[in-house]
């Protein structure tokens, strides 16, 4: 039998609800799957699209984003603008061939300790279930473009 | 050449026990850029500190990666620690491996592959960290309280009383607000205008307190300690200087006949007039809509009258420019009007009035001299039906909220008309008794019990006219029957909205608001009177509907904010603010539209001669709150948020 493929995920959250729903999972000590790495921002708002992009082509194979719900960002609006960028990156995405399954959008508030464990669950298994990704690990390498700043 | 230390801390069990934090040690101990990299037990502990302290010093190391609990618990800490070994605080950052790692994952090998991860990230990131200074700011010791209501001369006089300067605006000719209309307060049944009266004078009197009335906000610049504000003085036509507050002209005014919006309709005034006999300042104001002079050209009676030559016809607005270091938002509220409920018949039937109304019929300086009388033929009603959640609680046609209020303010209601008219029966509909507060229940209790109002729980589906009574047909859901009553005045508790003008001014001071437009605070529980605007405070009724207890209570919150406020010369801030590179800014404007702050300036590039060649954005660190929104707007790569710059999450990305 082959060992079970373990995803590489990268979170990009914002530092006032997800992480801090992500630190209340910790303190609840809350179980879930090791696969996610987080990167804490400010807000949603600064996520760019092509942190998604870098972290595809670093060699991640999830990417999930999560903020304030809406209505309860920090800095009143970032995470609409968030929401409002996805909604027409995610388009691009699946325009350029990369599943835009790979990358997951939520909301959790500093709150919902619970509702982060299930999530990064939820998220590792579905990427388990899509498998590797390694559409583009050749490209990077014929084109010589080394994952790197 | 990067000199980054690593410390990995333990946490006790807390950490050691689910992840390898020797192998970590090694292992970042190989990572290029790494000079030192170190485990110990309790890294925030005296001596783990000083051997943070140490390891600087004797390293001259240029980045810190503290591996330990959240960034949230002991950044602080370490930063502070960095500051004393004579490292810039913000060459500094926390791996958190022990809220999102260690007590997370219960496989040691796993727990501490990931903390490898989130460590190396982070010397990846501070590799790329800038030294940054604390931003500083002065501050403007005076307080601009802008609502004359109960909220605002609380929040005015709690802030002078502690020395601090005041200017206090109100749009009205007078202070007072709506709590100088209402008759008695619960759930003491004092007289309304008996206690704020003395607050309205001790406002107006007060050598701290400058009192701006009949005036208006016009613009709102700047940031927290350091405002401009700019205030429009209408034009009363009378000279504050000159007039004594006689009230001659008052009598002689023949323009008797305008419905006075004080009495809410019910009363007529004159053109000049003050909106009642206590306001303050006691100085009259010329109504232009309504003055014969300013329609024909011809009366001038006032003038003739006026024997301190203090009316002037010809009097325009001014502008004051104000600098200010806090701003006290206590614009109160509105009642909704009730036309919407046609099958009610307010605006149809003069009988069906709403709860303001009737304060003022029950009031002792209302239109009635505190008699309840019906508006229709001043006959005294011997059966009054009053109607709760009119408009509240109704999210087909009124409002999704309740207003708080109402319930008690009815049950004050049936009360007076109980002291008031013997005989006289008082039935109410209502959804549920909302009676929270201290002293409230038990009020409400008396209403039912001493003063015999007959609580009816149920909707009204109509009132209609019939042989001279107003037929109110509605419902039991207690008993399960329909009920019908003919009543000879039907009383809505209308429900509390916010200022027409709500959302509009919200813009001007550049604060949030809700669907509703009520004013949106910081946080609902822990930053309740702030607004999502560093140095904007809220107070009163335009954040949420409320009763005075609980306005004058969030005034007194909103001062003391303003004092701590004060208390310091400068404001320190964290530097995690916006910056813009100005040589290859485009100046599309993207980020100005992003910002939630109008934290974004245009600034003119001038050459020797003073010609502008560049209009490029302009980062007002002041304002900048730091979420960096306008970083991933702008189009050029020029804007970037110090502590997460483009190149800092990068690095952070590649070294996972």
């Amino acid at each position: 039998m082959s060992e079970t493929f373990e995803p590489e995920i990268i979170a990009f959250v914002c530092t006032y609800c997800t992480y801090a729903g992500a630190d209340l999972a910790g303190t609840s000590r809350l179980k879930y799957a090791p696969n996610v790495r987080i990167i804490r921002l400010p807000c949603t708002g600064r996520i760019s699209p092509m942190f998604i992009l870098k972290a595809l082509q670093k060699g991640a194979d999830g990417v999930l984003i999560s903020g304030c719900h809406p209505g309860d960002c920090h800095f009143t609006h970032g995470n609409y603008h968030a929401r409002r960028r996805w909604m027409v990156f995610r388009a691009l995405l699946d325009f350029i061939g990369i599943p835009p399954e790979r990358v997951k959008y939520s909301w959790i508030s500093a709150a919902e300790g619970v509702k982060f464990a299930e999530f990064i669950n939820t998220v590792t298994e579905d990427i388990r279930k899509l498998g590797p990704f390694e559409q583009y690990t050749q490209l990077i390498e014929q084109t010589q473009a080394p994952a790197s700043l | 050449m990067a000199k980054i230390g690593v410390f990995i801390c333990h946490c006790g069990e807390n950490i050691g026990a689910k992840v390898d934090c020797t192998k970590l040690a090694a292992a970042m101990g190989e990572h290029p850029g790494v000079a030192v990299s170190v485990e110990y037990k309790y890294f925030c502990s005296d001596p783990g500190q000083e051997s943070v302290k140490r390891a600087i010093r004797d390293n001259n190391l240029t980045g810190v990666v503290v591996a330990a609990c959240s960034p949230r618990m002991h950044e602080s800490t370490f930063r502070k620690a960095c500051a004393e070994a004579g490292l810039n605080p913000y060459l500094c950052e926390i791996a958190n491996i022990r809220e999102q790692c260690s007590w997370v994952h219960t496989d040691k090998d796993q727990a501490t592959e990931k903390a490898m991860d989130i460590t190396r990230s982070m010397v990846e990131k501070v590799k790329r960290n800038n030294k940054l200074q604390p931003i500083t700011v002065p501050v403007t010791r005076r307080a601009l309280v802008i609502g004359g209501g109960i909220a605002g001369i609380q929040a005015a006089l709690d802030i002078a009383n502690a020395g601090q300067e005041v200017v206090l605006v109100e749009r009205e000719p007078t202070l007072g607000g709506h709590m100088a209309q209402l008759s008695e307060t619960f759930p003491t049944l004092d007289c309304s205008q008996c206690i704020m009266t003395p607050r309205m004078v001790e406002a107006a009197q007060h050598p701290k307190i400058r009192l701006l009335t009949y005036a208006e906000i016009e613009s709102v610049d700047g940031y927290i300690g350091n405002f401009s504000v700019r205030v429009r003085m209408k034009s009363r036509y009378v000279d504050i200087n000159k007039c004594t507050g006689c009230g001659d002209c008052i009598t002689k005014c023949p323009a008797k006949k305008i419905s006075s919006e004080f009495d809410c309709g019910l009363g007529k005034r004159t053109a000049i007039y003050t909106p009642f006999a206590q306001s303050v300042p006691n100085i009259p104001v010329i109504d232009k809509a309504n003055c014969i002079y300013f329609k024909n050209g011809k009366c001038k009676i006032c003038s003739k009258t006026c024997q301190c030559d203090a009316i002037d016809f010809d009097m325009q607005d001014t502008f004051e420019d104000l600098e200010i270091g806090a701003i006290v938002v206590a614009t109160g509220f509105q009642v909704q009007n009730n036309t919407m409920y046609g099958e009610y018949g307010y605006g149809k039937y003069p009988d069906v009035i709403n709860g303001l109304q009737f304060e003022r019929f029950a009031s002792a300086s209302g239109p009635t001299a505190g008699k309840i009388l019906r508006p229709s033929d001043g006959a005294e009603p011997k059966t009054v039906v009053f109607i709760q959640c009119a408009g509240s609680r109704d999210p087909s046609k009124g409002v999704r909220y309740c207003s708080k209020i109402c319930c008690m303010y009815t049950a004050k209601h049936a009360m007076l008309y109980a002291h008031k008219v013997h005989g006289g029966k008082a039935h109410i509909f209502y959804m549920d008794i909302r009676a929270a507060g201290k002293g409230y229940d038990e009020f409400s209790r008396r209403a039912i019990e001493d003063d015999e109002a007959s609580y009816l729980r149920g909707r009204v589906s109509k009132v209609w006219q019939e042989n001279g009574k107003l037929m109110v047909r509605g419902v039991d859901t207690l008993l399960g029957r329909p009920v019908e009553i003919a009543a000879d005045m039907v009383v809505l508790a209308t429900a509390i909205i916010a200022q027409p003008d709500a959302k509009e001014f919200a813009k001007t001071i550049g604060i949030g608001y809700d669907e509703y437009g009520f004013y949106n605070e910081a946080h609902l529980k822990l930053r309740p009177v702030e607004s999502s605007t560093a140095g904007v405070f809220l107070a009163g009724a335009c954040q949420s509907p409320k009763d005075i207890p609980d306005s004058v209570a969030q005034a007194s919150a909103t001062a003391s904010k303003v004092l701590a406020l004060f208390s310091k010369d400068m404001l320190e801030r964290e530097p995690v603010v916006a910056t813009n590179n100005e040589a290859t800014c485009a100046g599309c404007w993207g980020c100005v539209l992003a910002c939630p702050y109008n934290a974004i300036e245009q600034k003119d590039i001038v050459d020797r001669s003073g010609r502008v060649i560049k209009r490029v954005a302009s980062v007002n660190p002041g304002l900048c709150q730091g979420c960096g929104t306008c970083v991933t707007f702008c189009r050029s790569n020029s804007l970037d948020l110090a502590g997460f710059t483009e190149r800092q999450i990068f690095a952070e990305v590649m070294g996972l």
